[in-house]
């Protein structure tokens, strides 16, 4: 498979085309907003924390291909997760996204299961601020931290 | 791809122009990217450098080095010697009234940054307006709003029509008894608009206001007479103009220049230090503070020199080519929709798609060997003014050929695949 092929596979276009969890969320109990400076995407993560517990999670927004898949990819993953869990998933998507593991490590992508799918996003750097961006955003989210969280 | 716009563009300029001798001068366009040849569509953020260029630059550090203006030793005279001459052939290219006219700075950015903090600061009161257009990059835009916010001056703002072109009515409107300073860009970067400067210029000096162009985009494409144009301050960039980053230039009216302060104080700008008083050196130093960038300023006196070595006729007309044949190349793509239709345009065409992001189209290009700006362009006022976040941006220059247009087309063919 080409480098282009592994970035832009069939889920992840898929979930760009529909995003799971694309929408609003009236009753969250926490939100941020994410931006990339560089290409000018921006994201709103709502979540909905109930004694530590993601109860229910969504987004919406403006972006690109890998920035919308990775997005509408968390959302799915993470609902139902402790925030504890999530924090973990977050640094496992980070350390991926960037390379950090590589196939001497078998415990690293086997955790991430699905998402093991934007694994090809490491190879393209200018584009690893794309799919980390969600990440970032929910990250801030759960620290209920105020202000706009941006890629830069 | 049809037949139709090979009609339109294969013809005249072929002839007098030769663009593969052009290529031979510039050695980074030899190079392979992914394995594809190097299709350099990205001028508008910079151009690439002819090897006269390189080579000035070489020739510098390996037989001049030294610093300007204070040694009395040989390498010191060279090398003031050779900064002062490309002032010299920067005056000529640009057509200023004299050398005193043209300041060296770090680039465009910095030179609109000298006019608002030495001009902007020195002029303008409470209530006073200042006049940009909604097509400005960000670097004509802040250095306002931050003045504005330093003496309670009011940025107004000239809008553009759905072509991209500057609503000029609007603009004399605009035009008041208020307004102490007009900046406005030559071309934009983003739509690749040519903006009627000169026209524009004798609006406002019909009210006595002064103009600062911003011509960062338009250097390597127009040829630039600044005393023609009327305006009071032109800025613009050497790495843009096929010479090294980190050296601009700012021209400036010596009437204005003289009655403006030092925008950054140091050695070079001074005659006399004394803790009582400090007398400021005579125009340009006044306004160079500090040891310059010697080889940036020699580098881009090479440049003039290669340009002037050209046939600027030939050149537009060659432009002229590039930018019709990929209008109508790009035009016949379904769902693309070209964002900047100008009747006077520079070659730049931006575009977008409803369904795939420009940055997605600019990944797939990349790897097509094809390198393009996909973003916003350092020009937001412009995306909201579209409705879009973003733009793919292709943008030509003189070693561009017709052939690359084909491959970018085919390389658009190949991201509507995917996402297809």
């Amino acid at each position: 498979m080409s480098e282009l092929d592994e970035l832009y596979q069939e889920v992840i276009l898929d979930h760009n085309k529909s995003p799971r969890n694309y929408r609003s969320m009236e009753h969250a109990n926490r939100k941020a907003q994410g931006y990339n400076p560089l290409c000018g995407d921006q994201l709103t993560v709502y979540l909905q924390l109930e004694g530590g517990v993601i109860k229910d999670i969504s987004f919406q927004g403006s972006g690109c291909a890998i920035s919308k898949a990775s997005a509408s990819m968390m959302t799915a993953e993470l609902k139902g997760k402790s925030e504890a869990e999530a924090k973990e998933l977050f640094e496992n998507v980070h350390n991926m996204l960037t390379g950090h593991f590589n196939g001497d490590e078998p415990e690293g992508p086997k955790r991430l299961g699905k998402l093991t799918i934007l694994s090809g996003v490491s190879k393209f750097p200018a584009r690893v601020k794309c799919a980390s961006l969600a990440w970032h955003t929910v990250n801030s989210a759960l620290k209920a931290e105020p202000e706009v969280v941006s890629t830069e | 791809m049809k037949v139709a716009h090979e009609i339109v563009t294969r013809g005249p300029l072929a002839e007098g122009f030769d663009v593969d001798r052009i290529r031979a001068d510039f050695p980074i366009l030899k190079q392979k990217i992914h394995g594809k040849p190097l299709v350099y569509f990205d001028n508008g953020a910079t151009s690439q450098k002819p090897q006269v260029v390189i080579e000035a630059l070489n020739r510098y550090y390996t037989t001049e080095n030294s610093n300007i203006h204070r040694g009395v030793h040989f390498l010191s005279e060279q090398a003031t010697a050779a900064y002062e001459a490309a002032r010299q052939k920067i005056k000529r290219f640009v057509n200023a009234g004299s050398e005193r006219e043209i300041i060296f700075v770090r680039g465009t950015t910095e030179a609109i940054n000298l006019v608002a903090q030495s001009y902007g600061r020195t002029f303008l009161k409470p209530g006073d307006e200042i006049i940009v257009s909604a097509m400005e990059h960000h670097s004509n835009i802040v250095p306002w709003q931050m003045l504005c916010e330093q003496t309670g001056a009011r940025l107004r703002v000239i809008p553009i029509n759905h072509e991209g072109e500057l609503v000029l009515d609007e603009y004399s409107r605009l035009l008041n008894e208020k307004t102490k300073l007009v900046s406005v860009t030559h071309v934009s970067n983003a739509l690749g608009t040519i903006v009627p400067v000169k026209e524009m210029v004798r609006l406002a000096h019909e009210r006595h206001v002064p103009v600062c162009v911003d011509g960062a985009q338009a250097v390597p494409h127009l040829k630039v007479d600044v005393q023609d144009l009327g305006c009071d301050f032109y800025a613009f960039s050497g790495h843009k103009l096929f010479g090294p980053t980190g050296v601009g230039v700012l021209y400036g009216r010596a009437e204005l220049l003289e009655a403006m302060p030092p925008y950054q104080g140091g050695g070079d700008m001074i005659s006399l230090v004394t803790f009582e008083k400090t007398h400021y050196n005579v125009l340009p130093y006044k306004f160079e503070a500090g040891t310059p960038h010697i080889a940036g300023g020699i580098g881009l006196g090479a440049a003039v020199d290669y340009l002037e070595g050209l046939d600027w006729q030939r050149v537009a007309a060659h432009e002229h080519g590039l930018l019709s044949y990929a209008t109508a190349a790009l035009s016949d793509i379904d769902g693309l929709r070209i964002i900047g239709t100008a009747k006077e345009k520079v070659g730049v065409v931006s575009f977008v798609f409803d369904h795939i992001h420009a940055h997605d189209v600019g990944t797939i290009l990349d790897q097509e060997g094809v390198a393009v700006r996909a973003g916003h362009h350092c020009a937001m006022p412009v995306m909201q003014r579209f409705g879009v976040p973003a733009t793919t941006r292709a943008s030509f220059a003189l070693y561009n050929k017709l052939e690359e247009i084909d491959i970018l087309v085919r390389g658009i063919q190949r991201a509507l695949k995917v996402f297809q």
